[in-house]
C-alpha cells in the first residue's frame, strides 16, 4: 500500500441539507466560499480555479450527485501526484446537517495545505447557508 | 514624547553565538555594545522551540496553550491579543519589518494576511482585535515581510521576482518537489540547507530587512512614539548567505562544538540517555516535526557539516549585527538616540552539531532554548548596566514594552516585565520559566513540558504515540551544563523531581482564559 496523507474536517450547520448543498454544487461557485480562490472557469467537467497568490490549478469534476449531495473533484496540476477532494453533506434534522470536507493527496505536505483551506471554506459554507436558511 | 521602541528579533539563533555571551565565531561588536550599555540576560528561555508558538507569545505576552498558536502550521487567531495593539492605544507608530510567521507559510490559496499583503500593495489591512474593535492588522501601522528565501508570496520574494530575477535561482530551494524540508546538501561539506549563494550582499534579505526599517524609521516625524519590530530571517537554515561573505569565517578552521561528541558511540550513549524520540530521529526511524528534513538522517552527520554549517551561520550572524549598526546610526541621525529602547532575543536555537544533531524539534536542551536576551533600556533613563541570572522568557516581552511605554500590563498578559537586575528578579520571584511543545503530524503526537530554573532542566513527556506517559529528562545545569547525564530516574535526585514537577503542574493549572487551540492548517 502507498501512504497518502488523508485528512477530514467537517461543521454541522444550522440549516437543512437541501441549503447547504444548493451553496456548494455548482461548481462555479467557489470563489464565494473558499477562502482565497479569487476566480474560476468551467468548461464541461473541468474546472480552474485562480488563488489569491496568482497560482492556477485544473481540477476535474469527478461526481456532482443531488441524490447523495456528494461533490468530488481532483486537482491535476502537476505538483499533485494525487489528489481527491470529497465535499459531503449528511441530513441531521430538518434545519440541521453536517458538511464533511475530505482531502487525500500526495505528497503529504500539499494534503495538508489543501485541507487547511477547507477549514476555512467549511465556515464560509455555514456562514452564507445559514443565512440564507434565514432568508427561506 | 516618550520612549520609542526597537525590538529585534533574529530566528533560530542560539545563546552562544554572540561575543556578549562568549561567542567567539561570530564578530557582534553592536550588539555586544548594547549588551555592555544594557540588560544582558543569562537564561532567557522561549515558550516553544519551534516559531509560530514562540512568536506569538512575544506579541501576546502567552504561554501557546494559553494563545492557542500550539504548534507550526497553526495560525495565531487574528483576533489574539497583541501587545502592538495596545501601543497603538496610547499613540505609538507601529510597524513589523522582516519575518512574523503568525500564520502559515505554506498558503497557496493566500487567504492569510502575511501572504496576501504584497500582492495587495497597502501597508495593513482592517481585522477585528481583540476587543471587539476593528484596526490595523494585529495593531501594526506598516508590515513588510520576508523570510527564508525567495519562495512564496511575501514582501521580500515579490521584490526579489520583480527586481533582481537573474539570482533567484542562486538561493537554495527551502523545500523539495514534495514540499518537504529539503535534505539536499551543498557547500564544500554536502551539509543539508547548504548552499553558495550568488546574491550580492546588498540584496540578501537581512540587507533588505534593515533597508526597509530604516525607511520606515525615516517617514516618521521626529516628535513621534514607535514600536518597530525589526525581524530577521537568519540565521535560521538554509545557510546560504551571500557568497562573497563567506570568506570570513573559514569553515575547515571553526572548532567542533563543546557538544558534539566525536564518535558515533559517544553520541549514541548519550541520546540513549534521553527520551526515546531522540534516538527515533537520530536514526532515521521518525521525524516527529515538519522543521527538520524528512529525507535526512541525522546519524548521517558528519563533524565537517557541523563545521561548515557554524560558519555559514557566523557569517550570517555577522551581517545581522552589521545591519542593525546600519539602523542604529538612522536612529542617532533622526536624533532619537537617547530616547530608544532597545531590545534584542530570537524566537529559538538550533542543534548545530549539539549531540550529533542538527536543526530542531522537541528536544528541550540549552540548544534549543537557550536564547541571546539583550534590554539595552533609552539612555536618557539612566537604567544601570547589568546581567540578569535568573531565569526569564520570552513571555515577559509584551509586559515589557508596554512598562517601556508607561502602560500597565493588561490581564491578558501571563509574563510580568523583565527585571532589570538579580536584585529586581528575586524581589519579583523570577525563578523559573516554562517552555511548552505539543505537536500531532501525519499520525505522530508529541507533547512535552519543560521547567527551567537556575539550577535544573526538567522535561515531562506526556502520552503520545512516542511517549506513554512514564519518560522525562532532568538535568543539573551547575554539574551537567550540555545536559549529557539525565537524572530523571536517579533516585538521589527524587525530592528534586518531586519539586520541579509540582512547579510544572501548577504551570500547567495556572488561572486564566485559554484560547481554542487552534487548527493545523499547515506543515509551518
Amino acid at each position: 500500500m502507498i501512504p497518502v496523507a488523508s485528512l477530514r474536517h467537517e461543521r454541522r450547520i444550522s440549516a437543512s441539507v437541501d441549503t447547504v448543498w444548493d451553496v456548494v454544487r455548482r461548481p462555479e461557485s467557489i470563489p464565494e466560499w473558499f477562502p482565497g480562490i479569487v476566480s474560476c472557469t468551467v468548461d464541461g467537467n473541468i474546472r480552474v480555479i485562480k488563488t489569491a497568490t496568482g497560482l492556477e490549478m485544473p481540477e476535474e469534476i469527478l461526481t456532482n450527485d443531488s441524490s447523495i449531495h456528494r461533490f468530488a473533484y481532483r486537482v491535476i496540476s502537476p505538483m499533485y501526484q494525487y489528489h481527491l477532494g470529497v465535499i459531503d453533506v449528511i441530513e441531521i434534522g430538518p434545519e440541521d446537517s453536517l458538511c464533511v470536507y475530505s482531502t487525500t493527496a500526495e505528497p503529504d505536505a500539499l494534503a495538508l495545505i489543501i485541507a487547511g483551506g477547507t477549514v476555512g471554506a467549511l465556515e464560509e459554507i455555514a456562514r452564507i447557508a445559514e443565512a440564507n436558511s434565514k432568508v427561506l | 514624547m516618550g520612549r520609542k521602541i526597537l525590538f529585534i528579533t533574529t530566528d533560530q539563533q542560539r545563546y552562544d553565538t554572540i561575543g556578549a555571551n562568549g561567542g567567539f565565531l561570530s564578530r557582534t561588536p553592536v550588539i555586544d555594545g548594547l549588551a555592555a550599555q544594557g540588560i544582558r540576560y543569562e537564561r532567557c528561555q522561549p515558550t516553544s522551540v519551534v516559531c509560530m508558538p514562540s512568536r506569538a507569545s512575544m506579541l501576546t505576552g502567552q504561554f501557546p496553550s494559553t494563545h492557542g498558536a500550539w504548534m507550526n502550521g497553526v495560525a495565531l487567531a487574528v483576533d489574539a491579543p497583541s501587545v502592538a495593539e495596545s501601543l497603538k492605544d496610547c499613540g505609538y507608530a507601529t510597524a513589523l519589518i522582516g519575518k512574523a510567521h503568525f500564520e502559515p507559510f505554506m498558503d497557496v490559496f493566500g487567504r492569510f494576511v502575511e501572504n496576501s499583503l504584497a500582492n495587495l500593495g497597502v501597508p495593513t489591512v482592517e481585522q477585528p482585535w481583540y476587543d471587539g474593535r476593528m484596526g490595523v492588522h494585529r495593531g501594526f501601522d506598516h508590515l513588510e515581510f520576508a523570510t527564508h528565501g525567495v519562495m512564496g508570496s511575501l514582501h521580500y520574494a515579490k521584490w526579489m521576482r520583480d527586481v533582481h530575477p537573474e539570482v533567484l535561482g542562486s538561493f537554495y530551494p527551502v523545500v523539495d518537489s514534495d514540499f518537504n524540508v529539503n535534505a539536499a546538501g551543498g557547500g564544500d561539506s554536502g551539509a543539508p540547507q547548504v548552499k553558495f549563494n550568488d546574491v550580492p550582499r546588498e540584496w540578501y534579505h537581512t540587507d533588505w530587512v534593515a533597508d526597509r526599517t530604516i525607511a520606515w524609521l525615516e517617514s516618521q516625524a521626529a516628535d513621534q512614539d514607535w514600536f518597530c519590530w525589526m525581524s530577521f530571517p537568519d540565521p535560521h537554515h538554509p545557510w546560504d548567505p551571500p557568497k562573497s561573505e563567506i570568506g570570513r569565517v573559514p569553515w575547515r578552521e571553526v572548532p567542533l562544538p563543546a557538544n558534539y561528541p566525536q564518535t558515533a558511540l559517544e553520541r549514541e550513549s548519550i541520546i540513549d540517555q534521553k527520551a526515546r524520540h531522540w534516538r527515533a530521529w537520530y536514526d532515521g526511524r521518525v521525524v516527529s516535526n515538519y522543521e527538520a528534513p524528512a529525507r535526512w538522517v541525522p546519524a548521517t552527520l558528519t563533524s565537517d557539516q557541523v563545521r561548515e554549517v557554524n560558519a555559514l551561520n557566523a557569517v550570517e550572524v555577522e551581517l545581522i549585527d552589521e545591519a542593525i549598526g546600519r539602523v542604529m546610526k538612522a536612529i542617532e541621525r533622526k536624533g532619537w538616540g537617547p530616547d530608544v529602547d532597545v531590545i534584542f532575543t530570537s524566537d529559538h536555537g538550533e542543534l548545530q552539531g549539539d549531540y550529533g544533531l542538527l536543526f530542531k524539534g522537541p528536544y528541550h536542551v540549552d540548544s534549543l532554548m537557550r536564547l541571546p536576551l539583550i534590554w539595552r533600556p533609552a539612555p536618557s533613563t539612566a537604567t544601570a548596566a547589568a546581567v540578569v541570572h535568573a531565569p526569564v522568557s520570552l513571555v515577559s516581552l509584551a509586559a515589557t514594552f508596554l512598562e517601556v511605554a508607561g502602560q500597565p500590563a493588561p490581564a491578558w498578559v501571563e509574563g510580568s516585565a523583565l527585571p532589570v537586575d538579580d536584585v529586581d528578579a528575586r524581589v519579583r520571584t523570577f525563578e523559573s520559566t516554562a517552555t511548552e511543545w505539543d505537536s500531532s503530524l501525519f499520525g505522530v503526537d508529541v507533547h512535552v513540558r519543560t521547567l527551567v530554573t537556575g539550577r535544573h532542566l526538567y522535561t515531562e513527556y506526556r502520552p503520545g504515540t512516542m511517549h506513554d506517559g512514564s519518560e522525562g529528562e532532568l538535568y543539573d545545569l551547575s554539574e551537567d551544563p550540555l545536559q549529557r547525564v539525565n537524572r530523571f530516574d536517579d533516585p538521589s535526585f527524587a525530592t528534586v523531581r518531586s519539586d520541579l514537577s509540582e512547579r510544572l503542574d501548577a504551570h500547567e493549572q495556572r488561572p486564566g482564559e485559554r484560547a481554542t487551540p487552534g487548527i493545523l492548517t499547515a506543515p509551518v
